[in-house]
């Protein structure tokens, strides 16, 4: 009997696989892990060069040494002293936060139109919506710029130069934002919702209590989101601003950087490292909710 | 004093009927109004900065429009200049077909690579991560320069490195030949959204599916051949779309990176006819159509361009996700 429950026992029991199995094991992820050092440094390059770069005096700068001798710290200063940075900055906190805020206030009902109630029609209009998403902005483009053009002749306010044009739209609704906050309104489970109707809740009550409750990390990946791509716009800024350098945004102003100052690679380079360094620091703040925006665009996509 | 009210209440039986559906009518109506209510602003942004748009473009791709007088009706001598005249056209096209035909299998390639290498580590996943998305952030602006000086031919680091072994390396920005493939590697360095949505995906693939396929005897190659891949075909996909459509798009690199890189060849302050450098390599079609819209401000023939370029997208965006039916395994519901 007890040989039997012995025998039985002894396949269930973890045995140690044999000494070559564990062998090729550990030599398989000991390769793995190489090549994903490998790899790693690679990605990190050019952040090094950049930093280093921005750390050298002008005229080493243009030399082939890969070391500042000595670290010129004062570049940071000077970046700021040189280029109106805090003005284009400022005006890219503007731009970002308006259009953040106006597309969250718009898109959110929309989504929750298109994923929590029930009517005639709302998968074709979602369709619609997917549609819009795919076309590139810049079969649009013309029409637009015309369109804001001639508004501003028409009401006596020039559109052309200023940032406006770049954030009304999103007060109406923005298809990558709805479509996101759709994907994350239809994981919270009905009977949410469900209860919230029994207890007599409006649509409207619900959509301010529940929905904004549960989709917290929803609605926080898309304000990410939205800020990151304003932030890192550059084609609209283009085109609307590129004439008028009050209104310009860091994207401009950093494109623009080298042709202020000729042929400083060290200023440059400190100035990339600035226009980086807000987008890198909210990362390390946000990184599980960049995370998973992401993996939901792609995943339920 | 029973009969009446017995009449009454006789009379009132259909009532309540009526009243219900009428009630049931106006909670429809009350329903219908708030949908509308909640969909508003989308239809009015739609219409505004969508659907007026696309129709005042065709009307405007068959007149000449310089934006200060009225638009001239012309026909369909833009469409004739840009099949048959254009010297500029075929350049940005083939540029941007190269583009899309190299970058998307190698950005989807090297991403699945990492990611299925990342799935297998067992130990500092977090940190690769990381460090693999980082680039992703960098504003595209900044990245590009940052590269342009990397690559820079004479001082950059890259090419100092390279001499330190004897090779001569590429002019990078400045060669006519390389400009795209730089560009390709700016494409590779912020892979990290990508990666992250295969990371996930190959994470998702059944356990057991890997197991029954192990068991009978398939090797890693095969493994990965007939169980990760059709798992995470879907995925694959959703890669390939998003990277033709990104690349139908492609401006802001290549349109930073002639900039930076003509400016720092001739060291002039010279910006008007830099676009494409060096000899139109990185002259894209959404590059070519910003110059003619916005620099030349012909925007009856950049409206002919945009509705050519509307009628590719939309073409390859149906006939990717018509086709995707034959060769993308869904798991589970159809």
């Amino acid at each position: 009997m007890t040989a039997a429950v012995g025998a039985a026992a002894a396949p269930l029991a973890r045995r140690k696989p044999p000494f070559t199995v564990r062998r090729r094991r550990f030599l398989l992820a000991v390769a793995n892990h190489s090549v994903l050092i490998v790899v790693t440094a690679l990605f990190l390059a050019p952040f090094v060069f950049i930093t280093l770069t921005a750390l050298m005096s002008t005229n080493q700068a243009l030399s082939s040494d890969l070391w500042p001798h000595p670290f010129h710290w004062g570049n940071f200063i000077d970046v700021f002293r040189d280029a109106p940075l805090w003005r284009w900055a400022l005006n890219t906190f503007m731009y970002s936060g308006l259009a953040t805020l106006g597309l969250l206030v718009s898109s959110i009902p929309v989504a929750y139109a298109l994923s929590r109630l029930r009517w005639r029609g709302r998968d074709a209009v979602f369709l619609v919506v997917l549609i819009a998403l795919m076309l590139p902005p810049q079969v649009s483009v013309v029409p637009i710029y015309v369109m804001w053009a001639k508004l501003g002749d028409f009401i006596g306010f020039h559109f052309i130069g200023t940032l406006w044009p770049l954030i009304l739209p999103n007060w109406l609704g923005d298809a990558f934002s709805i479509f996101l906050l759709r994907q994350f309104f239809l994981t919270i489970p009905e009977e949410y919702f469900d209860a919230a109707r029994v207890d007599g809740c409006g649509e409207l009550r619900i959509l301010t209590t529940v929905v904004l409750r549960l989709a917290k990390p929803g609605i926080a990946a898309v304000a990410l989101f939205s800020m990151l791509y304003t932030f890192n716009d550059f084609f609209l800024p283009l085109l609307y601003t590129s004439d008028n350098p009050h209104n310009w945004v860091l994207s401009i102003g950093l494109s623009e950087f080298r042709s202020l100052r000729q042929v400083q690679w060290n200023l440059t380079m400190a100035a990339t490292l600035v226009v980086m360094a807000p987008v890198i620091i909210v990362f390390f703040l946000a990184q599980k909710a960049f995370v998973e925006g992401v993996t939901l665009t792609g995943v339920k996509g | 004093m029973g009969t009446p009210d017995a009449g009454a209440a006789v009379l009132a039986a259909p009532r309540p009927a009526i009243d219900r559906r009428r009630a049931k009518k106006s909670a429809a109506w009350r329903r219908r109004r708030l949908v509308l209510l909640f969909m508003s602003p989308w239809i009015l942004g739609f219409s505004v900065f969508f659907g007026y748009p696309l129709v005042f473009s065709a009307y405007l791709s068959f007149t000449h429009y310089d934006l200060l007088s009225a638009p001239r009706w012309i026909g369909t001598a833009n469409y004739s200049y840009l099949f048959e005249q254009d010297q500029q056209i075929w350049p940005a096209v083939k540029n941007t077909l190269w583009m899309i035909g190299v970058s998307v299998p190698l950005n989807v390639l090297f991403a699945f690579g990492v990611a299925l290498m990342l799935a297998r580590a067992r130990t500092g996943v977090g940190i690769f991560r990381t460090i693999f998305y980082l680039p992703a952030l960098a504003p595209p602006v900044a990245a590009t320069l940052g590269f342009v000086y990397i690559l820079n031919p004479a001082t950059g680091p890259i090419n100092s490195f390279l001499g330190l072994f004897g090779i001569q390396g590429p002019l990078w920005f400045q060669s006519p030949d390389w400009a795209k493939p730089s560009l390709v590697l700016l494409g590779l360095w912020g892979i990290g959204n990508l990666l992250i949505i295969f990371l996930a995906a190959v994470l998702d693939v059944p356990k057991h599916l890997q197991e029954s396929a192990e068991l009978d005897g398939a090797g890693g190659l095969r493994r990965l051949w007939y169980v990760t891949v059709p798992s995470i075909s879907p995925v694959i996909l959703f890669a390939v779309v998003i990277g033709v459509i990104q690349g139908l798009q492609y401006f802001t690199q290549a349109y930073v990176a002639a900039n930076i890189a003509s400016g720092q060849a001739s060291q002039a302050g010279d910006t008007t006819s830099n676009l494409g450098y060096p000899e139109d390599s990185t002259l894209f079609y959404p590059v070519l159509l910003y110059q003619n819209g916005f620099r030349y401000f012909q925007m009856g023939y950049a409206s002919a361009m945009a509705m050519l370029l509307l009628g590719v997208s939309l073409a390859v965006t149906l006939l990717i996700l018509v086709n995707s039916r034959r060769f993308v395994h869904y798991a589970g519901a159809k």
